[in-house]
């Protein structure tokens, strides 16, 4: 065996990813594994740049000019065939007429591997990188158990949060409901009116036809409530038969007026229960988040409230706001009497 | 990482005897227990409960059922990760058998937590070989009989295998004869996942 062809078969052992430079350049050997990159096709006796790039350090326009960064570190890329980076350190040996070229795949194995289908024996038994390739195999396959574990949790938190802000008989929003959609609305700068609607004659319905017919009723309201809204309001029953809707963005009186008018109107439908037909009516109070300097719920929930008595006190089945600081507090007469 | 496990358990079960038979082993090793979430802790003793409660309502004996659970884990549906990670072990079946003494250490690299009992493999000659499960996990050793039967199926060889037992410290035994590296095709292994 010469000197060279056990150096070489020393090299193709050790690091099955090298080249090995003559004086001019030129390859004179090149591990069994860059023959893989290039699909089995020879390198031997081409110039290195015709088949890779050099690109760290800057400038070098011909492969004799790597014998000057003898042990630097340099990054290289494969020319032609899929993009393959690679890492590498120049060895001037011998002579110092030969330059040994030991290349790595670096971060960039995953994709050289997969790009170029390499297996295990394309590595040096002592390369860690297959044990690389299993790490990264066993890391996403624990993140991918993690991540589902998440979504899980995350769903489940999701239900269980809406069961907290929900009625559980109507599936409208409760207390906490609209207390967190009041104070989105506040924080957001977003103008809203704020209907408090409590049931007419409801205790009557109950005493006589029992609580099945209260509840048949309440989700016969629930769904009234829902029809004359739109999907962005909020509609929450905050008591055994007392509601407040948030109608986002509404602040025309007369508008919001008719939306009252056709409330009680669709409320007043006369529910079928046990071969009685209950019926019930609602009384409406209104307040304007426009009204207040800074809105503040319970202040707004509280006049809402003394609108709402208002309306009972006109003879139920009415419709009143409430005229907001301007006003000192008092319950203006806009609005029909629907009695 | 108990959690993990009892989940590899709670798979097997329900893929191979039903939900049904699952929801009443559950019910039966902790009441009020249904899921398993792999990567929540459990109790340390939950698998061993686990697997009374399997072996009692199948009745079964618990090597026999260890066994197809060890198989379980390497061939059974969804079980591609576990399969794919033990092949990283070597190219042929004998280079994987070798590389058995890392498992510990393997598992380690991918799970902190994981802490499965030092394995010891030494070769009798002609093919024979005797692996020393040691002790801490009680039944790993006939998990690793059924592991090694399908292991040796994905490597496409032909090998005979021998559940030798637990010593009075814990350890167990597996025989293993190695009759032909090569008699079957080896299953397709790329060393990343396409």
């Amino acid at each position: 065996m010469t000197a060279d062809a056990w150096v070489f078969a020393l090299l193709d052992g050790m690091c099955p990813l090298h080249l090995v430079l003559g004086p001019d350049g030129r390859i004179l050997h090149a591990g069994p594994t860059v023959g893989r990159l290039f699909a089995g096709r020879s390198v031997e006796g081409k110039d290195l740049l015709e088949v890779i790039d050099v690109t760290r350090p800057h400038g070098i326009t011909r492969a004799r000019d790597l014998f000057a960064h003898s042990g630097r570190r340099l990054r290289l890329a494969l020319r032609g065939g899929p993009q393959t980076e690679l890492t590498g350190a120049a060895h001037r040996v011998g002579h110092g007429d030969t330059l040994v070229v030991v290349l790595s795949f670096g971060i960039g194995l995953v994709d050289a591997v997969r790009a170029h289908g390499l297996t295990a024996a394309d590595f040096a038994i002592t390369d860690p990188s297959i044990e690389m390739l299993y790490l990264v195999e066993a890391k996403s396959a624990a993140m991918d158990l993690s991540r589902r574990l998440n979504l899980r949790l995350e769903q489940a938190r999701h239900s269980a949060e809406q069961r907290a802000m929900s009625d559980p008989l109507t599936g409208l929003a409760n207390r906490s409901g609209l207390d967190a959609a009041m104070a989105g609305l506040i924080a957001t700068d977003t103008g809203f009116a704020l209907m408090h609607i409590d049931l007419d004659y409801f205790k009557a319905v109950n005493d006589t036809h029992g609580h099945a017919a209260g509840d048949a009723i309440l989700l016969s309201v629930a769904s009234a409530m829902k029809r004359e809204t739109r999907r962005e309001d909020v509609v929450a029953r905050i008591g055994g038969d007392e509601f407040v809707i948030l109608l986002v963005g509404l602040r025309d009186r007369p508008a919001l007026d008719r939306i009252a008018t056709r409330l009680i109107a669709s409320i007043e439908h006369p529910v079928p229960f046990g071969g009685a037909h209950c019926k019930v009516s609602c009384s409406i109070g209104t307040v304007l988040s426009d009204d207040y300097a800074r809105p503040n719920q319970d202040r707004m929930l509280a006049d809402a409230d003394i609108a709402l008595y208002a309306a009972k006190s006109a003879g139920r089945a009415t419709h009143r706001f409430h005229l907001g600081q301007s006003g000192a507090g008092e319950t203006g007469q806009i609005g029909f009497d629907h009695g | 990482m108990y959690g993990l496990i009892n989940r590899a358990i709670e798979c097997f079960v329900t893929e191979t005897y039903g939900e049904a038979v699952w929801l009443r082993v559950a019910a039966r090793a902790q009441p009020g227990l249904r899921r398993i979430e792999a990567m929540l802790d459990y109790p340390p003793d939950l698998t061993m409960r686990l697997l009374d409660a399997l072996s009692q309502d199948l009745e079964r004996e618990l090597p026999a059922l260890l066994e197809d659970l060890g198989t379980f884990l390497v061939s059974g549906q969804g079980m591609v990760a576990i399969r794919r990670l033990l092949r990283f072990g070597g190219c042929e079946f004998l280079d994987f058998l070798t590389s058995l003494e890392e498992l510990p250490g393997r598992a380690r690299m991918a799970l902190p937590d994981l802490d499965l009992p030092g394995l010891d493999l030494l070769d009798e000659g002609e093919g024979c070989y005797r692996l020393t499960c040691q002790a801490g996990m009680p039944g790993y050793g006939a998990v690793m009989v059924g592991l090694l039967r399908a292991m040796a199926d994905e490597y496409g060889a032909l090998v005979l295998l021998d559940y030798g037992g637990e010593a009075p410290d814990g350890a167990e035994t597996v025989w293993i004869v190695l009759v032909e590296q090569a008699f079957a095709k080896a299953r397709a292994f790329e060393l990343v996942r396409q």
